[in-house]
């Protein structure tokens, strides 16, 4: 027992020091708001809606894109000039539905905040716990990876998320569209075995599927109905009424065809307006549907197996393709992964691309289609005039790995550092074996 | 009278019983012998499957077989029972049975650390290990069991404490209900058992996977040697009663075709053939179970039908579950035809009462009647070496014997008597009359209509008036038919009651009226009844072909070597030559034969590669795909565990990593311990068994691990050392000069005991087998290689090594490689530093580099992550396509075999679509020793082919709902995806 005590005393030492030294290692310091005008020529721009545009000239201002054309233009070069001759220029990839910032290492307990205990819990708020000095965060940026949108898991509904940008002080900076959305975890026709308890391995039939739908559609109903004029007030009921205005939008994640006609059916029913699909591995079995419905989807990244022995050994590769060539609105997460592979977002849009996806529909996923799904496309996910001057420059296609080199990162014009822990200890052993 | 006469013989058998303690005082009343026979006659008597008497004559004293035949002499003193018509078999044996042995409880888990230590003294070293259980002493006859026993034929079951892995011995035991033990226990000592399965009771942590039950058997064979010289100056009760039962019949409860195998290959090794259970699988790797040699106990439990009417659900059930399905019910037929010997058992049914249905499915799936009869009487008397008193009805055999109507195996066959040591059980009364027809009633001046259907010996009655169907009952029991129905108009029943005599027209008998009124009735039958032949009872659904592996994507044959010609491609050679525009490769005989231009085909097929990309086949140094187990965690040290004996061929990731162009890998064991298990090193040769995918001459590897995982920091473990990276030295310390000082006493020429790990660890510091080091941190991995240093050997290779970069001049000078991910970190605290440019800064010092998986998903993407070499560190496109290649070919001593295109090097090959660093590119073709294992033509085909198959065996599982058979919830069975740190794959 004594010995118990001690470890328990060590491991909160250990830990504390742990915290601590992530405070002496903070991130770059973040950048201050653009000062001069940059203009970039000659570099080939991808705009993010579909469009490219070869020997291309970009200008920003204040934060904001005020030209985006063809190099052959003749128009007036204001700003700071940036050489883009043989790069490539993209908006800023955007991260749906993500725990960056929320957990830090995934095997130390007290560095998770991303999973609060309770079933319905709308009225927990990803934002504040937003860790904007994360050293996983920050390594988002030197792949491209400029934005996110921070969500909660756990439970059936999860919590609010919002959306930020990558290079802030604090979660107030950070924050782009808060409270953007409540995340619904549907529940499932099948489960995986307790295989503790001696079940098989595999998915079984979830017997209380039925009740755990009812007991869903009682909680989204009472919502509706809740009065936020009256003196007693409800926090939880009171999270969910910016779905039944429009202002937020329900993320819903199902993977199954039941479970999506189940959920985008129900939900409509109730009243909220506006659904997004998360998931969605049978998605393309019920493309029709999600087509009719109106609802964008979410789809699971690619690098990832078939849930299925029998699924085609590329389904994961192609499904996004088999969704936008069904004419959906579709878009990339990797909401099951840990939090560093999402740097990898790029290549998971590229992935598509060796299925016969064309390469700029292919950056859509990652950039113009998920603006727009998470309601930020007005400023982001795209280069285009008027909106937000976030972007990057890179030596090569920077949706391979080849070719993803940054040379320049921008968020709202402000030029970001694309330094992180990882290119730090790099440098400093480089420059180790060098003074040998 | 017949109720009466039936009570009389029933006392006469109860008679002979007691002669067996015919020394025993008797105080109930005068002490008595009865000396009378008895003989069935006119029956058709299989005195053996295959030795037929038509209307011969059984005959039986005293719990014995005295005769048989066609013409028998009977003694004055029998009592005849003719019972033409009627057939006789001997009555069947069980050889894996847990009958009257209590199962150990399971123990509770206390407390949140595993037990390390044995909890027993004067026993072996492992819990698990028991060979000195005996069934016998654990015995007590339960005849409500042996009734459900007795119903479906058995006569003899052997019986032991299905616990452990050295379980100890069995008893053989007649279901003799009034018997005793005195009498009905054939052999106390009747076998010995083992399984790779821990015992529940037990809650020592060793072992914790499959292969840690191997190596513990082995071991114990070890020991029980050396314990059988002298040399232990202790007491070991188990080693004593492991030689001790030595000469018993062998039984291996393994369960599986692939455990029949595993089980076999330990007995070769220590010259013992056990008699194995099997998993009733067998038939998919018949030729190997052939080849073993061994005798099988097979089980009838064929699955049932999934319910695949929701098309939703239908698609969690694999193609494996459905085809097994289709064709589990022919392995008893498939084994017969291959001329393997078995015997059945009821173990792994549901409940006994499932026996009739399961052995009928066999023999309907194209199982002889005569070796299911074997397999049921003359097998396992043969394998029990008790021919002489079981399993037949030769003379002197006990008189162990069914009485049915007709062929024992037909469905509508009735089990009248089960007799077992003489003594008579009734099953189904065989003097009771089928009163089953359509008769005309009248009751007094009243006129009715009855129908009797159902059984026998349940019939079921209507009684109709004019049209209209009356409330009625019916009870029949020994001929005596009991009847009432009621009269719609008047209030109250009518009562009948009357004895049926065989071969009457009508019945008759005494009626009391509603009104209390007493008359007589007679029922005339006017049709009798006909048992309805179900149209496609006997038609069985077509059988789905096995394929290799038999799972989804499974080949219907196993790939060959082809030559191929590959012309025009761009070639990386992973050597100096570099990457070669417009070459040829050519492929004979599954090596490489000639690299040029201009290449003549010769007899060789050509394959265009115009404008496609050839690589050597990617290698992944670390990986644990394919395989049935990874931690064995019972112990900080595991050396004595093989990977090679749990090499999982059937695993789709291996197919998986073919389609990304995977060709070797090397399957390690995990890094729950310090010192791990012996390495499985892999071609992926989809369809093979698992023994032809391991390297021949395969060079030797075992996995160390330190850091996090070997002191146990992220589960719940907190008593095994090490518990701090200091320990974690100290056990290589103290390992290493224990196997210094092993192999001195071994050359020294005085005898020794037999260590499996000390004899691995030997390897180790003669240079003869190689460490792959789970490694993290610098500080650990400076310490490894200092350890390493002290007792005079190199440490090979550093696996993740994601601090490499901080100390790769010291791993330069040490001669160590370095096997990493590209891009992982931040999932644990010991990563913290892990950066992507560590590849490259180890590769600038001279360090050996791989890039590997430990990953069932980033496996089929290796191409990937050596590109991401190039983004993070500016590696060139040929440094890091040697990354996966040519490199992880040296780590693992395969670089004259494998790893590079060069003349003379097997022929593992792979054809992209385009440059294979690029994120766009394709693995269209993948080949190892010159065979295709992979092509992307060939998945096409079977992405159709397994739709197909899958929509015919759904339409096949339909019709047996619509049949009204039982059906199953559709659900998945799938194999857990395994990485350095799983741990529970081996759980009760």
């Amino acid at each position: 027992m004594i010995s118990n005590k001690k470890y328990t005393f060590q491991i909160c030492l250990w830990l504390a020091l742990f915290l601590f030294g992530l405070n002496i290692r903070a991130q770059q310091t973040p950048a201050a708001k653009q000062a001069e005008a940059f203009v970039i020529e000659g570099a080939t721009a991808h705009l993010g809606n579909g469009k490219v545009i070869e020997n291309s000239l970009i200008m920003f201002e204040d934060g904001k894109l005020t030209f985006v054309g063809s190099a052959m233009t003749k128009i007036a070069r204001k700003g700071m000039k940036i050489k883009g001759e043989g790069k490539h220029v993209y908006p800023g990839f955007i991260a749906p539905s993500t725990s960056l910032g929320l957990i830090e290492v995934d095997a130390v307990r007290a560095s998770k905040d991303q999973d609060e205990i309770g079933e319905m819990i709308p009225h927990v708020r990803s934002l504040i716990a937003y860790n904007a000095e994360s050293k996983v965060v920050e390594s988002m940026r030197p792949n491209g990876v400029l934005l996110g949108q921070i969500a909660p898991i756990g439970g059936r509904i999860s919590g609010t998320s919002s959306v930020v940008q990558f290079d802030a002080w604090n979660w107030e900076d950070a924050v782009v569209k808060q409270d953007d959305a409540i995340h619904l975890h549907w529940p499932t026709t099948f489960r995986k075995g307790k295989w503790w308890e001696g079940e098989g391995r595999g998915y079984q039939a979830n017997k209380k599927y039925g009740d755990e739908v009812k007991e869903t559609l009682i909680f989204l109903k009472n919502a509706a109905v809740y009065d936020s004029e009256s003196e007693i007030k409800n926090p939880i009921l009171s999270a969910m009424s910016g779905l039944y205005t429009g202002k937020q939008k329900l993320f819903v994640y199902a993977d199954g065809e039941k479970e999506i006609i189940d959920a985008i059916s129900h939900i409509k029913d109730v009243g909220i307006k506006e659904v997004v699909l998360v998931g969605g591995n049978h998605a393309h079995k019920v493309a029709s549907f999600l087509k009719t419905s109106g609802v964008p989807v979410l789809v699971g990244a690619t690098h990832n197996l078939p849930v299925f022995d029998e699924d085609d050994y590329d389904l994961p590769y192609k499904l996004p393709k088999l969704l936008v060539d069904a004419g959906l609105l579709v878009g990339l997460q990797n909401s099951t992964a840990s939090n560093f592979q999402i740097r990898n977002l790029p290549f998971y849009a590229g992935q598509t691309v060796s299925q016969g996806m064309e390469k700029e529909r292919a950056l859509e996923l990652i950039t113009g289609n998920t603006a727009k799904i998470l309601g930020i496309d007005d400023m982001y996910g795209s280069l285009e005039t008027g909106k937000s001057a976030t972007l990057i420059i890179s030596e090569g296609d920077a949706l391979d790995m080849k070719g993803n080199k940054l040379t320049q990162a921008f968020i709202d014009g402000r030029e970001i550092s694309l330094e992180t822990h990882q290119t730090e200890l790099w440098k400093r052993y480089e420059g180790k074996y060098k003074g040998k | 009278m017949i109720k009466k006469l039936l009570v009389t013989t029933a006392m006469v058998f109860c008679g002979f019983i007691a002669m067996a303690q015919d020394y025993f005082p008797t105080n109930e009343g005068v002490k008595t012998k009865n000396t009378n026979y008895t003989a069935l006659t006119n029956a058709k008597i299989y005195v053996t499957p295959t030795q037929v008497v038509e209307s011969g004559t059984l005959l039986v004293q005293d719990g014995k077989i005295v005769d048989v035949g066609k013409s028998v002499t009977l003694p004055k003193n029998t009592v005849v029972v003719d019972i033409s018509g009627k057939s006789i078999y001997p009555s069947f044996i069980d050889l894996y049975s847990d009958f009257g042995v209590k199962k150990p409880e399971k123990v509770k888990e206390k407390g949140r650390s595993a037990e390390y230590e044995a909890s027993r003294s004067g026993f072996y070293w492992n819990d698990h290990i028991m060979p000195e259980n005996e069934a016998i002493t654990k015995f007590e006859y339960d005849d409500k069991v042996a009734e459900t026993l007795r119903k479906v034929g058995f006569g003899v079951v052997n019986s032991h404490i299905q616990d452990g892995v050295a379980r100890g011995t069995g008893v053989l035991v007649t279901l003799n209900g009034k018997g005793d033990n005195s009498n009905r226990i054939l052999d106390d000592r009747s076998a010995q058992y083992f399984s790779f399965t821990k015992s529940i009771a037990k809650k020592q942590s060793y072992p914790s996977s499959l292969m840690g039950s191997m190596a513990l058997l082995r071991q114990m064979y070890h020991d029980e040697n050396w314990y059988a010289q002298g040399k232990i100056n202790t007491k070991d009760r188990s080693l004593e009663a492991l030689a001790r039962n030595k000469n018993l019949v062998q039984i291996f409860a393994a369960g599986d075709k692939g455990n029949v195998i595993r089980a076999d290959g330990i007995g070769d090794a220590f010259g013992i053939q056990y008699v194995i259970l099997g998993g009733g699988n067998e038939y998919e790797r018949v030729a190997d179970i052939k080849a073993s040699n061994a005798k099988l106990i097979l089980p009838l439990n064929f699955p049932e039908a999934y319910d695949v009417s929701d098309p939703y659900a239908a698609a969690y059930v694999t193609l494996e579950d459905m085809r097994n399905w289709n064709q589990a019910p022919a392995n008893p037929k498939v084994l017969a035809e291959n001329g393997i010997a078995f015997s059945f058992t009821l173990h792994d049914l549901k409940s006994p009462a499932e026996f009739k249905q399961k052995i009928t499915r066999a023999i309907d799936y194209g199982l002889d009647k005569t070796t299911a009869l074997k397999a049921l009487t003359t097998i396992p008397a043969q394998i029990l070496g008790k021919s002489s008193q079981i399993g037949s009805l030769n003379k002197g055999s006990y008189a162990n014997f069914l009485i049915t109507s007709g062929d024992v195996f037909d469905k509508n066959t009735i089990l009248y008597e089960n007799w077992v040591q003489g003594t008579k059980n009734v099953i189904s009364d065989m003097s009771l009359v089928d009163i089953r027809g359509d008769y005309d009633l009248s009751v007094g001046k009243e006129k009715f209509e009855i129908s009797i259907k159902g059984t026998p010996e349940k019939p079921k009655l209507t009684v109709k008036k004019d049209t209209v169907i009356l409330k009625s009952k019916l009870a029949y029991t020994d001929n005596w038919l009991q009847l009432s129905f009621a009269d719609e108009k008047k209030t109250g029943s009518y009562r009948l009651i009357g004895y049926v005599k065989e071969n009457d027209k009508s019945i008759t008998g005494k009626a009391v009226l509603p009104s209390g009124e007493q008359t007589n009735f007679s029922a005339s039958k006017n049709t009798s009844f006909q048992v309805k032949k179900k149209k496609d009872e006997k038609k069985i659904p077509k059988a789905v072909a096995v394929t290799y592996p038999n799972v989804g994507y499974g080949y219907t044959n196993i790939p060959k070597p082809e030559n191929i010609l590959f012309k025009n491609a761009t070639v990386w050679t992973s050597e100096e030559a570099g990457i070669l525009e417009n070459t040829d490769v050519l492929v004979k005989n599954g090596k490489i034969i000639k690299v040029g231009q201009d290449l003549s085909a010769g007899s060789a097929k050509t394959v265009d590669a115009t404008g496609k990309h050839l690589t050597a086949g990617i290698i992944d140094e670390h990986s644990h795909i394919a395989a049935l187990a990874v931690n064995e965690s019972g112990q900080n040290s595991s050396a004595e565990v093989k990977m090679e004996d749990v090499v999982d061929n059937e695993d789709k990731g291996i197919y998986h990593a073919l389609a990304g162009g995977v060709t070797s890998l090397q399957l390690l064991h995990g890094s729950a311990n310090p010192i791990g298990g012996r390495s499985a090193i892999l071609k992926l040769k989809w369809g093979e068994s698992a023994e032809n995918m391991i390297y021949d001459n395969s060079p030797k590897f075992i996995k160390f691990a330190l850091g996090e995982n070997v002191k146990q920091s992220n589960w719940g473990s907190y008593n095994r050392f090490p518990q701090t990276r200091m320990g974690v030295e100290q056990v290589f310390d103290n390992y290493f000069q224990r196997a210094k000082e092993y192999e001195v006493k071994k050359k020294s020429g005085e005898p020794f005991r037999y260590d499996e790990e000390m004899e691995t660890l030997v390897e180790i510091m003669n240079g003869e087998r190689f460490i792959s080091c789970h490694s993290y941190v610098q500080s650990e991995i400076n310490m490894m290689m200092k350890v390493a240093e002290k007792f005079g050997f190199r440490v090979n290779t550093f696996t993740h090594i994601l601090e490499g970069y901080k100390v790769a001049d010291k791993m330069k000078e040490h001669g160590a490689g370095g096997g990493t991910f590209s891009d992982w970190w931040a999932y644990k605290f010991e990563v913290n530093d892990a950066i992507p440019y560590n590849a490259a800064i180890m590769h600038d010092q001279g360090v050996t580099v791989a890039i590997n998986s430990d990953d069932a998903e980033m496996i089929r993407r290796l191409n990937q992550e050596a590109a991401k070499t190039m983004k993070y560190g500016g590696m060139t496109e040929l440094e890091a396509w040697k990354m996966v290649t040519i490199n992880p070919a040296k780590l693992l001593h395969l670089d004259e075999r494998t790893g590079s295109i060069k003349e003379g090097k097997d022929a593992d090959l792979v054809l992209w679509n385009g440059n294979p660093l690029s994120i766009y590119a394709k693995a269209e073709k993948t080949m190892i020793d010159g065979a295709f294992y992979f092509d992307l033509e060939k998945d096409m085909e079977l992405r159709t082919k397994v739709g197909k198959e899958r929509n015919e065996l759904i339409n096949q599982m339909l019709g047996e709902k619509e049949k009204g058979k039982k059906t199953q919830e559709p659900k998945q069975s799938k194999k857990q995806l395994m990485h350095c740190d799983t741990l529970s794959e081996y759980l009760h």
